[in-house]
């Protein structure tokens, strides 16, 4: 085992997915729409079936407009039935991308029959973070990974936008029915949220596959939220986990598959799986609301009942 | 494809597509069932989350499996596999949501993709094993029903038999379960194994769609038969029972469908399906579809229109009576007579156009005409019309005001939200309680100063 650029440049990488997916995800969890990002990566699939069928070619551009447009309309939908038909979100979100999925299917193996070409639906959009370092070009005369340059755009492109609009989505995150009566336009910061969204996850299934924007999306900012309740800190936080899961998650697949027996893993994978650790180290071992914490306060109280009654009454 | 053979298909005389219809019709009555209580429990995409979350344990099952030496892709393995990680997810998703202050879909998403990830990178270290292709596992992703044989149907069959009872004798615990469950904690009901049931139920269901129509698609089973029978009926007794209608159609008509033709993917067809009917549903359900519901909208809007005018003209030929009768004598009579628009304009605060558009309503009842001079005149129905809506106005008002405490210079705006639907029975019963007040009249004064104008 060594490391090399190659390493380097893949945690760099994740660690940019991780930061410009935590960002609008913190806004995801505080709107219950948590599940967003797993819509948006099943959904796309028609996009992806009709910007083929139109273009004929899979250059990345035509597919990128397509499954970003696709991700937009199923905020829009879900949005759209949540209202008009007085459907739950998490309903609403399931019919829509479930319907999305399908109908992407179908064009797919219609495609296929047809022209004899092969799209392998799991594999379109979905690129391996290992092989992001491979493809690059030359910028200012360092060569760099295209994807890098990317990702960076677009954790460039989330920071400025959250920065700007920070006390608005604050306020129609927590309070939609505030920040209407105090004029702030709350239908078009929730699009705004979406188009944020559907452009960084398709941004990252191009380039560093589905599964890690998926977790990235929500467990740090979920983890963010176990340690603290102010926004701000909530987003520094989440955005020091995620990138601290893409590094634990790369060193994971380096060490872990040999111990086993194995020759190598998946990188993705095992940074979504890492965050998930680090989720897991904070539930049980929070210092205030941890679950040995939480056991250790409902052991005392159990064997001694007075205790309880003083603090009750103090 | 002909009708003939279409109708062969649909009614199971086709030997080869039989199964699989009837695999997945039943699958479908299963998930509806259980997928009712998870829309009402606002987990629906527990579906989701579950069939995401059996990844890492169909991978382990298939490397242990073939490490072992047996046949890595023997199916009861690899449920087996699914149905304990599936579990562990769920338990775990349920411990995050009982020991910290996170949400339902927090702990889902985190639940989907931490295991999800895991799978994936599993997924990648097994792919090495000697002599094996771990890519066959990817079916169960899109799902593959022409693989169907007979003893998976059996298998789908009682599961999904054994779902149906455990539900209908559950029935009452998960309804309360799900419309309260801290009132069903505090009346010491065991909320906690009853989720578990219930989420091991959805389990089950999600486990055996695996093969059937892919680990994609039975979300959409879950989730879409019931929020579409949930724009038909308000009882959970209907909605459970319709939910499993729609998604037994849905199975029957989506795989008849996509056997008709090679090349359509059965999955994707019952998923199409299912969206249709919830379109439809969404869109014409007489109880909370979305046409129907805009209709009585409309209908009420434009009755409260009308009563506001009939009523505006009233109090204003009530003021002339008044004013040509407070010489003579101090019991009036209000007379019809025709008054000029702007008079009924300054009444309320509407729009010219909109006054006019309500107007037009009214002539066509027959309640109003209008004069080239721009004066309106009540017809004698109209004029009895307005006498009654403002009697009720008043009414209510009063009421309001003697009974409920309103202070008369809020009573207008309270009274204007119940006038409109006040039902005969109720009139009659305010005027039964008003008069026990002696505070009865043939037509109450209004509690506000009429007089100024």
């Amino acid at each position: 085992m060594s490391w090399t650029a190659f390493d380097t440049w893949i945690v760099l990488i994740g660690a940019l997915c991780a930061v410009s997916c935590a960002l609008p995800g913190c806004f995801l969890i505080l709107r219950r729409m948590s599940m967003m990002g797993d819509a948006i990566s099943h959904a796309v699939l028609p996009g992806l079936a009709i910007a083929f069928l139109i273009s004929n070619s899979r250059s990345s551009w035509i597919m990128f407009v397509g499954a970003a447009v696709v991700g937009v309309l199923t905020a829009v939908f879900t949005q759209w039935i949540n209202r008009l038909g007085r459907v739950e979100k998490g309903a609403a979100m399931g019919v829509v991308f479930t319907t999305l999925f399908a109908i992407g299917l179908i064009l797919i193996r219609r495609a296929s029959a047809l022209d004899h070409v092969d799209i392998d639906p799991a594999c379109v959009l979905h690129g391996a973070i290992e092989l992001a370092p491979w493809d690059t070009i030359k910028v200012l005369g360092y060569e760099v990974p295209r994807t890098f340059i990317v990702l960076l755009l677009t954790c460039l492109l989330n920071l400025a936008v959250i920065t700007i609009f920070f006390k608005e989505f604050r306020l129609s995150s927590f309070d939609p029915q505030l920040a209407d009566t105090l004029g702030f336009p709350s239908p078009l910061l929730h699009y705004l949220l979406m188009i944020l969204v559907a452009v960084t996850t398709v941004a990252c299934f191009e380039a560093v596959g589905s599964v890690i924007v998926i977790a990235m999306l929500i467990v740090p900012g979920a983890t963010a939220l176990l340690i603290t309740h102010r926004l701000s800190l909530v987003l520094i936080i989440a955005a020091t986990f995620g990138i601290l899961a893409a590094f634990l998650g790369h060193i994971g697949a380096i060490i872990v598959p040999p111990v086993l027996g194995f020759e190598r893993s998946n990188s993705a994978g095992m940074m979504a799986t890492a965050s998930g650790l680090l989720f897991l180290i904070v539930w049980v071992a929070h210092p205030k609301h941890g679950l040995i914490r939480q056991f250790i306060v409902s052991r005392s109280t159990q064997n001694n009942p007075s205790t309880n009654r003083d603090t009750l009454i103090g | 494809m002909n009708w003939a053979d279409f109708w062969e298909i649909l009614t199971l005389r086709n030997y080869n597509t039989r199964l699989v219809i009837l695999a997945t019709t039943t699958l479908g009555a299963a998930t509806g069932l259980v997928g009712s209580f998870l829309l009402l429990r606002k987990r629906s995409l527990v579906g989701d989350t579950l069939s995401h979350a059996t990844l890492p344990g169909i991978v382990i099952a298939f490397a242990f499996m073939t490490t072992l030496g047996f046949n890595g892709k023997s199916l009861p393995g690899l449920l087996t596999g699914a149905t304990l990680s599936g579990l562990l997810g769920v338990l775990t998703m349920l411990a995050i949501r009982r020991t910290t202050k996170l949400r339902d879909d927090v702990a889902m998403g985190i639940v989907l993709s931490v295991f999800f990830g895991f799978g994936i990178a599993l997924r990648s270290m097994v792919q090495d094993l000697p002599g094996t292709q771990a890519a066959g596992l990817d079916s169960f992703i899109y799902g593959q029903p022409s693989s169907l044989i007979l003893a998976d149907f059996l298998l789908i069959a009682c599961i999904a038999l054994v779902a149906i009872l455990l539900t209908s004798i559950l029935f009452k615990e998960f309804t309360i379960l799900c419309f309260d469950d801290s009132f069903a904690s505090s009346q010491g009901w065991p909320t906690l194994a009853l989720d578990i049931i219930l989420l091991i139920l959805v389990t089950a269901v999600t486990v055996i769609g695996l093969q059937a129509v892919g680990l994609i698609l039975i979300i959409a089973f879950l989730v879409t038969p019931p929020a579409a029978a949930r724009f038909w009926t308000d009882k959970l007794t209907h909605l459970s029972i319709l939910a499993s209608l729609f998604g037994a159609l849905s199975g029957w008509l989506g795989s008849s469908l996509s056997a008709t033709q090679p090349n359509l993917p059965t999955g994707a067809l019952i998923v199409l399906t299912t969206a249709t009917i919830f379109l439809l549903s969404l869109i014409f359900a007489p109880a909370r579809g979305a046409l129907p519901r805009h209709l009585r909208h409309r209908r009420l809007r434009r009755k409260v229109a009308r009563q506001h005018l009939l009523r505006a003209a009233y109090e204003i030929l009530e003021l002339q009576s008044q004013k040509a009768s407070s010489e003579n004598s101090a019991q009036h009579e209000v007379q019809n007579r025709a008054f000029p628009f702007p008079l009924l304009l300054a009444k309320r605060s509407w729009q010219p156009r909109e006054l006019n558009q309500i107007i037009r309503a009214e002539k066509h009842r027959e309640h109003i005409t209008r004069h080239p001079d721009n004066t309106l005149l009540l017809s004698e129905a109209g004029f009895g019309e307005a006498a009654r809506v403002t009697r009720n106005h008043r009414l209510w008002e009063a009421y309001l005001v003697t009974h409920a405490e309103i202070a008369p210079s809020h009573v207008d705006r309270d009274a204007d939200m119940v006038e409109h639907v006040l039902e005969p029975e109720l009139v009659s019963e305010l005027e039964r309680v008003l008069r026990d007040k002696e505070a009865w009249v043939p037509m109450p004064p209004s509690p506000h100063h009429t007089t100024t104008s």
